[in-house]
């Protein structure tokens, strides 16, 4: 699993051993990035704070539902921040879609889990190679504060590629699933 | 389980990404990721993207507490949110909004029952519960109605929805959906005006019906 990041590797080991350094370098790595991302947004510093109090509690009680195979790390803590973002600014809990969850976790499939990495990496630097005016333009659709009619068409963000690694990685699960019920 | 053919569009599907849509539609759009695992992979694609979005962000300092706080309240006893998992055909998020009771079915006339789950001015969500053959009066519109099909089937002038899909109607339709024989067709419905009934007796009856 070389490939793999490192906040993928210790949000693992979060939910397979409660390893609380691994935990602390979560924090580290994710909270001021939150703070930054919520103060763009236009929270105040306290606010932005309590949300990301939250957002790591429920990273620490909700890591026996990450797999790896469908998100990076950075992903599931994003939306885990984004969803206690909306509920605050909405004051109310937003419907959300049912987890995928499995008794047993299935053996992990590295290939499956590097091939994601790899597409999501690079996501990442198409995003980064995104003029500065257009990555504003998706940030703020992120942020919602602009309705994000058609990001992919004006960017060109290459989505289809990692849209169907995670497919796979469900079809992946649903197949565990079948077998597990089947035994 | 059937095959999805009608799928969230784009938009509806940012909109929701971006938390800028009704609770009545978003609840349309969770109850079909629950059902659809293209989507849920879209929906996990615009999550990849933020996630890249958030690694880009110039970090802010925070708090010297903020981690002794977070790490003192990780042991600590906390009450695990109520899950809601699917009930027959109903899927966790309408579970959820019916607070994990059964529906409760209130006549429309014709067989057909509805269960509002939420109304407000601006917006309702309800379940619509039509027996085999049985037609929703002709009606067109004056916003959006998302309608995703839970159980059974129906079909109208643009198409055949089955147990997944979902139609997208706005003031450029109208139709008379029927449902298919064989089976009771249960719906989620959502709208954001009310709709227009071309026949004079569901238009008398709508104030009452509410819908
Ligand atoms: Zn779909
Ligand atoms: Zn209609």
């Amino acid at each position: 699993l070389d490939a793999v990041s490192e906040q993928t590797l210790w949000l693992m080991a979060v939910r397979d051993r409660q390893d609380r350094q691994a935990f602390v370098n979560l924090f580290d790595y994710f909270a001021p990035r939150l703070k930054g991302m919520f103060i763009k947004s236009g929270l105040s510093a306290a606010r932005a704070e309590d949300i990301i109090q939250d957002t790591m509690l429920n990273v620490w009680r909700k890591a026996h539902l990450f797999d790896p195979h469908r998100a990076q790390a950075t992903s599931w803590i994003y939306r885990i921040a984004r969803n206690r973002h909306i509920d605050v600014l909405r004051r109310e809990n937003r419907p959300l879609p049912e987890e995928l969850k499995i008794e047993d976790q299935p053996a992990e499939d590295a290939s499956q889990i590097v091939a994601l990495e790899m597409e999501t990496e690079k996501l990442r630097s198409a995003l980064m190679r995104l003029r500065p005016e257009q990555r504003e333009l998706v940030e703020k659709a992120y942020l919602g504060e602009l309705s994000h009619s058609d990001i992919q068409a004006e960017t060109g963000l290459p989505l289809g590629t990692i849209k169907s690694r995670i497919r796979l990685g469900m079809e992946r699960l649903r197949h565990e699933m079948k077998a597990n019920t089947a035994s | 389980m059937t095959s999805i053919r009608h799928h969230i569009p784009e938009d509806i599907l940012a909109s929701y990404v971006s938390g800028s849509l009704s609770y009545a539609f978003s609840l349309i759009v969770a109850s079909h990721i629950s059902l659809c695992k293209d989507c849920r992979a879209r929906l996990e694609t615009h999550e990849a993207v933020g996630g890249g979005l958030l690694e880009a962000t110039k970090p802010a300092p925070v708090s010297a507490d903020l981690l002794d706080n977070v790490l003192g309240a990780l042991d600590a006893p906390f009450e695990a949110p109520r899950t809601f998992a699917r009930q027959g055909p109903l899927p966790g998020p309408v579970v959820e909004a019916l607070g994990g009771k059964p529906p409760v079915w209130r006549s429309l006339g014709m067989g057909i029952g509805q269960c509002v789950l939420q109304r407000s001015k601006n917006q309702s969500v309800r379940l619509l519960s039509i027996p085999p053959g049985q037609a929703v009066p002709d009606h067109g519109h004056r916003g959006l109605e998302l309608t995703l099909v839970l159980k059974g089937a129906f079909s109208d002038e643009t198409g055949h929805f089955g147990v997944g899909d979902l139609e997208v109607a706005d003031e450029h339709l109208e139709h008379t959906p029927m449902a298919l024989e064989g089976e009771t067709c249960i719906c989620l419905a959502a709208t954001d005006a009310r709709l227009k009934f071309n026949a004079f007796v569901p238009r008398m009856l709508q104030p009452v019906l509410g819908i």
